[in-house]
């Protein structure tokens, strides 16, 4: 317990050191550059960043992304989990699905946020776009995972009749939560880059990438740099969030198989 | 009872069983030995139903089959406990944990046991299934002798209601446990 305490505040150490070494290349490159137009330095950053902070509307414009891209985000795990279910069960329908699922996969991300432009409100732009991100990766890892789930251990469950609820919940969902879980976490950072990028396109009124576009027409390049790090920071929390609550949803799962 | 007339099964092309005839009893055990490969296993998945014969017929008399496979088939992500509660209530699986000798590893997860220890749930499984035909498929694999011989008078006792099939290499659990030797060439 000790070593692995003293190991990770090592790697933070590791780390944080990096960081500041980043930071510093950055001031000596602004410094050299000396044009703020075209590379704000860290400082004028972080002074930017702190003025933000203190107005109501880039907290209302950090809140409304979060939750746009959320929400397509969930619905593109909810989607994708069942759609995979469903052509796990029914082979025909596999086979109906793979090429729509194929294409979207294949699809530049611009050419659907266009499209988006055309049938959608903007404010929900960016709530489809993340959607459509995120459906097809977790459709393929849960789909994988269901396809490699252990077949000798299905063959116990059929000699052992084993009701389709016990099947469900000791087999298949233990099998296929870490493929689940790969997806899930790359999914969410492609949700939310996607999902910005529908908002720089789209640029509905008080979300962060409308505020992102803003800075490129005004040549606001402090303000740039600051939304960027608000994006960076925003998708850390949220994937560590993600994590966290999958981490729990394992353990809680796990205490209430030995309390069954 | 167990019944297996003129039953022919290839795999991939391959000949694994021809014309293949069997009984076992009741109340006995049926010791099937042969070299490895030959299809022993094979009969145990035909038995089972999880393969179809190409020709001939297999009949089990009784409801429920209990199987300790050739590989142990625990799931891992349960304790050994809650891998033998898979097939039982509390109660019964707690009675057979103890009589294989794991009442104290029933928190354990597979990936902690050793390979004999797995066997033996592989077994209290089995048993607490409590299926009219009882089918073992090499069960004191990596079991030491002093448990192993808790577990022949446990399986001679099981015998005396069941139809046993035992699958092994060992001479000597032949000659302790057989009643009815089918060899396979």
């Amino acid at each position: 317990m000790k070593t692995s305490t003293m190991s990770k505040s090592k790697t933070f150490i590791k780390r944080f050191g990096a960081v500041l070494i980043w930071l510093l290349i950055w001031q000596i490159i602004s410094s050299a550059v000396n044009k703020d137009l075209l590379i704000a330095s860290p400082v004028q950053v972080g002074l930017r960043l702190f003025e933000l902070m203190r107005t109501g509307a880039f907290w209302l414009a950090a809140a409304r992304s979060l939750l746009k891209i959320s929400e397509g985000y969930l619905l593109g795990v909810i989607s994708g989990t069942l759609l995979a279910v469903l052509t796990a069960a029914v082979g025909f329908l596999y086979d109906f699905f793979y090429p729509m699922i194929s294409t979207i996969r294949a699809t530049p991300v611009a050419s659907f946020i266009i499209l988006a432009l055309v049938w959608l409100k903007r404010d929900n732009i960016s709530v489809f776009i993340s959607f459509l991100m995120v459906l097809p990766i977790v459709w393929a890892n849960v789909t994988q995972g269901i396809k490699e789930t252990d077949p000798k251990l299905l063959e116990m469950a059929e000699v052992y009749s084993f009701s389709k609820g016990k099947l469900l919940k000791l087999i298949y969902i233990p099998s296929v939560m870490p493929s689940f879980v790969t997806g899930v976490t790359t999914a969410l950072g492609l949700a939310w880059k996607a999902g910005i990028a529908a908002e720089v396109l789209s640029t509905p009124k008080g979300y962060i990438g409308t505020e992102l576009y803003n800075s490129k027409v005004y040549l606001e390049t402090a303000d740039l740099f600051a939304w960027t790090f608000v994006v960076i920071a925003l998708s850390f929390i949220l994937e560590k969030l993600v994590v966290k609550i999958l981490k729990n949803l394992l353990k809680g799962e796990r205490i209430h198989d030995k309390n069954k | 009872m167990i019944r297996i007339n003129d039953l022919t099964f290839s795999f991939e092309n391959k000949p694994i069983l021809k014309n293949f005839n069997m009984t076992a009893e009741d109340n006995s055990i049926t010791c099937i030995v042969g070299k490895s490969g030959i299809g022993k296993s094979t009969i145990v998945d035909l038995i089972c139903g999880l393969k179809k014969p190409e020709s001939g017929t297999v009949t089990v008399e009784g409801d429920k089959i209990s199987v300790v496979f050739q590989e142990d088939r625990l799931l891992p992500w349960l304790s050994v406990k809650d891998n033998v509660k898979c097939v039982s209530d509390e109660k019964t699986a707690e009675y057979w944990l103890s009589r294989v000798g794991l009442a104290d590893s029933a928190e354990l997860t597979p990936n902690e046991l050793s390979g004999g220890m797995k066997r033996r749930t592989a077994l209290a499984r089995a048993l607490a299934y409590d299926g009219g035909v009882l089918i073992l498929d090499e069960p004191f694999n990596g079991v030491d002798d002093e448990t192993k011989s808790v577990l022949i008078d446990v399986i001679k006792q099981q015998a005396k209601s069941k139809t046993v099939i035992l699958i092994t290499h060992n001479k000597e659990e032949i000659a302790e446990l057989s009643d009815k030797i089918v060899a396979l060439d």
